[in-house]
C-alpha cells in the first residue's frame, strides 16, 4: 500500500496514522527486524526504517548513539531491504529514511528499483531537497515511490509551495528547529507549519521531531495526518528490548486514536 | 596595494552553486533559508562600498595585509635551483589565513542583524581566528572541536576561551574535524534565527564554496602582483595544503586563467596513500556528498565516512571542497600526496634554513615546492603559500624529532624514526606509495 493509502485509511477511521523510526541494524540486524516487527504488532501504521550514516547531522544523541552501535556491528545499506521486507510481512507499509549519500552510492536507480521489489513505498530524505533531487524524481516516477521531502518551521511560503510540489505520499513536518529526539513539548510551530502547508497545496502532512508520549501524539494527532515517533521507540528498544518497544508503540497507537 | 577584493562580477569562472558537477546544497530543508539569507546578504556586501571599505580597513589595521612574499634562498638550495617565494600568511594576526574568512564573515553576521558565531575548528586556526573575529566584533561564540583535536591542540583551547569563546568537546563519532563540523550543524538547526555558522573553509553547502573562496582570494590576487614585481614574471608552479582547501583556492584563485601557471593542492598522505592512513581524497576517494555538498571524499563501499589521518590536525578531513575536485576533473589543478615524513622533514628544513616556524599543515606545501623544484631545476619560481605559523605544532614537532626533555641528547646522536633528510622522503615518494595519480 502507498503512504497515501495507508493515511486515507486512517482518515475514513477519524483518526491521524501512527509512523513509527527505528534504525536498522541496531541493537543488531535480527535485533533490529524483531523490533520493527514489535511496533507493528503495537499499531504502527507505516515504519520508517533508517539506515545508519556515520554523519547523521539532523539526529540527537539517541540515534546517533544507535547508529554508531549498528556501524561497528557491521550494518550494510543493503540490509535496509531486507528490513522493508520484514515489515511488509508484517503488515505495516515500509518507507526508508535515508541521508543521501547511502543512496547516492548504492545508486539512485538501483537503490529504487529494489526499494520497491522488497515493498518498500518510498523515502524519507533527511538531507535531500528537491532542489537537488533530479535523478531521485526520475526514479521515483519510475518505480512509483513516494518523495517525501521534508518542510521546517524556518520554511518561506515560496518553499512549502515548492517542497510540496515535489513530494508525493505525505510531506514530512519538523515541529521544531533543531535534531531529533524526545521532548517536554512539541513546537507550538508545529501546528502552524501544517496549516501553511496545507494552505501550500498539501493534501497530507504528518509531524515529526519530538514526539514523546501519548498525549503528544494526541495533540499532534488532531491536526496531522500522521504521528511520527523515533528516538521515544529507540530509547525503549535500548531499556527493554522488542517487548518494550511493543508496550511503547502501543501507547502512541492509543495516542493518535485519544483525540476523535 | 590596489586590488580587486572579489571576483569580478562578470568572471567566467563558476561562482557555486556548482563547480562542474560538483557542490551544489545537501541541507535539510531547515537550513535552506539561512543559506539562502547569506548568500543574498553577501551579494549585496560586496557591491557595498561601506563594506568593502571595512573590510580593506581591518586587512590593512588589524590583520597586516597585504602579507609579505619572502624569497627562500637558503630553503631552495634544496629545490635542485629552484627559487622558492613563500607567501607569508602566517604573518597576518591570529597566525595564519583563516583570519581572512573570519573577519568578513563576522562583519556579514552583523549586517545580518546576528549576534552569535558558532564554528567547527580541526586544528584551532580557524577556532582562534573566529574566536578572535567575535571579542573584536561584540558578537558571542560557541567553536565545537573535536575532543581528539582538543587534547592534540590544547593551547588552542586555551587561547579561544581566552579570547571570551565557549568551547564545546566533540565526543561523538571519530572526534575529529568532521564530527565537529556536524555538532556544528545541529546547534545552527536550533539556533538559526540569532546565529551565524561561520564555516571555515571551502567545504560545505552552497554559499560557503563562493563565499570562503571570495573571502580568501585576497592570497593569491597579492602574490600575483608581488611575484611579478620581485621577479618580473608570473611563477611556474604554486604549491598550497589541500584539508578542506581554502588557503589553496586563496592562493589559486586569482592565476586559474595563468594557463602556465600549475596549481598544485597537497594532500596529507598520512602514512602514504596505500596504507589507508591518510587524509587525501582527490588522490583516494569517490564522489559522494558529505557536509552539505557533493565532491570528492574518503568512504566506504556504502558510503559511510572513512576516517581520516595526518599529523596536522588542520588536513584531518576526509573531505575536499567543491572547487578543488572541479579544478581537478578539467586537469586544471594537480593535487600531489605528501606523507607525514615529508612534511615533517621540510619542516626541519625551514626552521634550519630560514628561521620560519611554519605550520605542519603549510609544511605540505613545503615538501612539494621541494619536489616540484627538482622537477623544475634552475630558475624555476615556485610560490609556496605559508598558510600558517607553527607555533601551535611545536609539541608535536618536538616529540616527533625526539628533541623534548630526556629525548633530547639521543636526537642529536642518532637521528629518529621519520626525521628522513628531505631527499630521502623524496626516494620514498618516487618508491611509490605516494606516487600522483590523475583522476582527469
Amino acid at each position: 500500500m502507498s503512504t497515501a493509502e495507508v493515511l486515507r485509511d486512517c482518515a475514513a477511521d477519524n483518526r491521524a496514522a501512527f509512523i513509527a523510526y527505528l534504525p536498522v541494524g541496531y541493537p543488531d540486524v535480527p535485533g533490529s527486524l524483531d523490533a520493527m516487527r514489535a511496533v507493528v504488532a503495537g499499531g504502527a501504521d507505516i515504519v520508517e526504517v533508517g539506515i545508519p550514516y556515520s554523519d547523521p547531522g539532523m539526529d540527537g544523541p539517541t540515534i546517533q548513539a544507535a547508529s554508531v552501535q549498528a556501524l561497528r556491528g557491521g550494518v550494510r545499506t543493503r540490509d535496509a531491504l531486507t528490513a522493508v521486507e520484514a515489515v511488509a510481512a508484517a503488515g505495516a507499509t515500509p518507507v526508508v529514511m535515508s541521508y543521501w549519500n547511502l543512496v547516492y552510492q548504492y545508486g539512485v536507480e538501483a537503490f529504487a528499483r529494489d526499494l520497491a521489489n522488497a515493498g518498500g513505498a518510498g523515502i524519507i530524505t533527511a538531507d535531500l531537497t528537491p532542489d537537488e533531487a533530479g535523478d531521485w524524481m526520475t526514479a521515483s516516477e519510475a518505480h512509483g515511490l513516494d518523495r517525501i521531502f521534508l518542510v521546517a518551521p524556518s520554511s518561506s511560503p515560496e518553499r512549502l509551495a515548492y517542497v510540496t510540489a515535489h513530494a508525493s505520499g505525505f510531506v514530512y513536518a519538523a515541529s521544531t528547529m533543531g535534531v531529533t529526539g524526545t521532548r517536554a513539548q512539541v513546537g507550538a510551530s508545529a501546528e502552524k507549519l501544517v496549516a501553511d502547508t496545507r494552505a501550500a497545496g498539501a493534501e497530507r502532512v504528518c509531524v515529526g521531531l519530538g514526539v514523546s508520549n501519548r498525549q503528544q501524539a494526541a495533540e499532534v494527532a488532531a491536526y496531522a495526518d500522521g504521528v511520527i515517533v523515533g528516538s521515544a521507540l529507540v530509547t525503549a528498544l535500548t531499556d527493554g528490548g522488542p517487548a518494550a518497544v511493543e508496550a511503547r508503540a502501543a501507547e502512541f497507537a492509543q495516542g493518535v486514536r485519544d483525540h476523535a | 596595494m590596489d586590488y580587486e577584493l572579489f571576483s569580478p562580477q562578470h568572471s567566467e569562472l563558476p561562482q557555486g552553486p556548482y563547480f562542474g558537477d560538483f557542490g551544489g546544497r545537501f541541507v535539510p530543508e531547515a537550513l535552506i533559508g539561512a543559506l539562502e539569507e547569506i548568500g543574498e546578504a553577501f551579494a549585496k556586501a560586496i557591491v557595498d562600498p561601506e563594506f568593502v571599505a571595512e573590510l580593506q580597513r581591518l586587512h590593512a589595521e588589524y590583520t597586516g595585509r597585504p602579507s609579505l612574499l619572502t624569497e627562500a634562498p637558503r630553503f631552495s638550495e634544496h629545490a635542485g635551483g629552484a627559487r622558492i617565494f613563500l607567501k607569508r600568511e602566517d604573518l597576518n594576526h591570529t597566525g595564519s589565513h583563516k583570519i581572512n574568512n573570519v573577519l568578513g564573515q563576522a562583519l556579514l553576521t552583523k549586517r545580518m542583524g546576528k549576534t552569535r558565531v558558532i564554528a567547527e575548528t580541526g586544528a584551532g586556526q580557524h577556532g582562534v581566528a573566529s574566536a578572535t573575529a567575535a571579542a573584536l566584533l561584540g558578537l558571542d561564540c560557541t567553536i565545537y572541536m573535536g575532543a581528539e583535536d582538543c587534547a592534540r591542540q590544547a593551547l588552542n583551547v586555551a587561547r579561544m576561551r581566552l579570547l571570551g569563546a565557549e568551547v564545546v568537546p566533540v565526543e561523538a563519532g571519530t572526534r575529529t574535524l568532521k564530527d565537529a563540523i556536524n555538532e556544528t550543524f545541529r546547534d545552527w538547526v536550533a539556533s538559526v534565527e540569532t546565529t551565524h555558522y561561520l564555516f571555515g573553509t571551502v567545504a560545505g553547502p552552497h554559499p560557503f564554496p563562493f563565499l570562503v573562496r571570495e573571502l580568501q582570494r585576497i592570497i593569491g590576487v597579492e602574490a600575483r602582483a608581488q611575484i611579478q614585481e620581485q621577479t618580473g614574471r608570473l611563477p611556474d608552479a604554486i604549491t598550497a595544503c589541500v584539508g578542506g582547501g581554502s588557503n589553496a583556492i586563496g592562493i589559486f584563485h586569482a592565476f586559474i586563467g595563468d594557463e602556465d601557471v600549475r596549481l598544485i593542492g597537497c594532500e596529507a598522505a598520512g602514512s602514504g596513500i596505500a596504507s589507508g592512513q591518510h587524509a587525501a581524497p582527490l588522490n583516494d576517494g569517490r564522489v559522494g556528498v558529505l557536509h552539505g555538498s557533493k565532491s570528492v571524499i574518503m568512504q566506504d563501499e556504502d558510503g559511510q565516512t572513512l576516517p581520516s589521518h595526518s599529523i596536522s590536525a588542520g588536513l584531518d578531513y576526509p573531505g575536499v571542497g567543491p572547487e578543488h575536485a572541479w579544478l581537478q576533473s578539467i586537469g586544471r589543478g594537480e593535487y600531489h600526496p605528501v606523507t607525514d615524513d615529508e612534511a615533517m622533514a621540510a619542516f626541519r628544513l625551514l626552521c634550519r634554513t630560514e628561521g620560519i616556524i611554519p605550520a605542519i599543515e603549510s609544511s605540505h606545501a613545503l615538501a612539494a615546492a621541494l619536489k616540484i623544484g627538482r622537477e623544475l631545476g634552475e630558475g624555476a619560481i615556485i610560490i609556496a603559500n605559508l598558510s600558517g605559523r607553527g607555533d601551535k605544532d611545536v609539541d608535536t614537532a618536538g616529540k616527533y624529532f625526539g628533541y623534548l626533555d630526556a629525548q633530547a641528547e639521543e636526537a642529536e646522536t642518532a637521528e629518529p624514526v621519520g626525521a628522513q633528510d628531505p631527499a630521502e622522503a623524496d626516494d620514498a615518494a618516487d618508491a611509490g606509495d605516494t606516487a600522483e595519480r590523475s583522476r582527469s
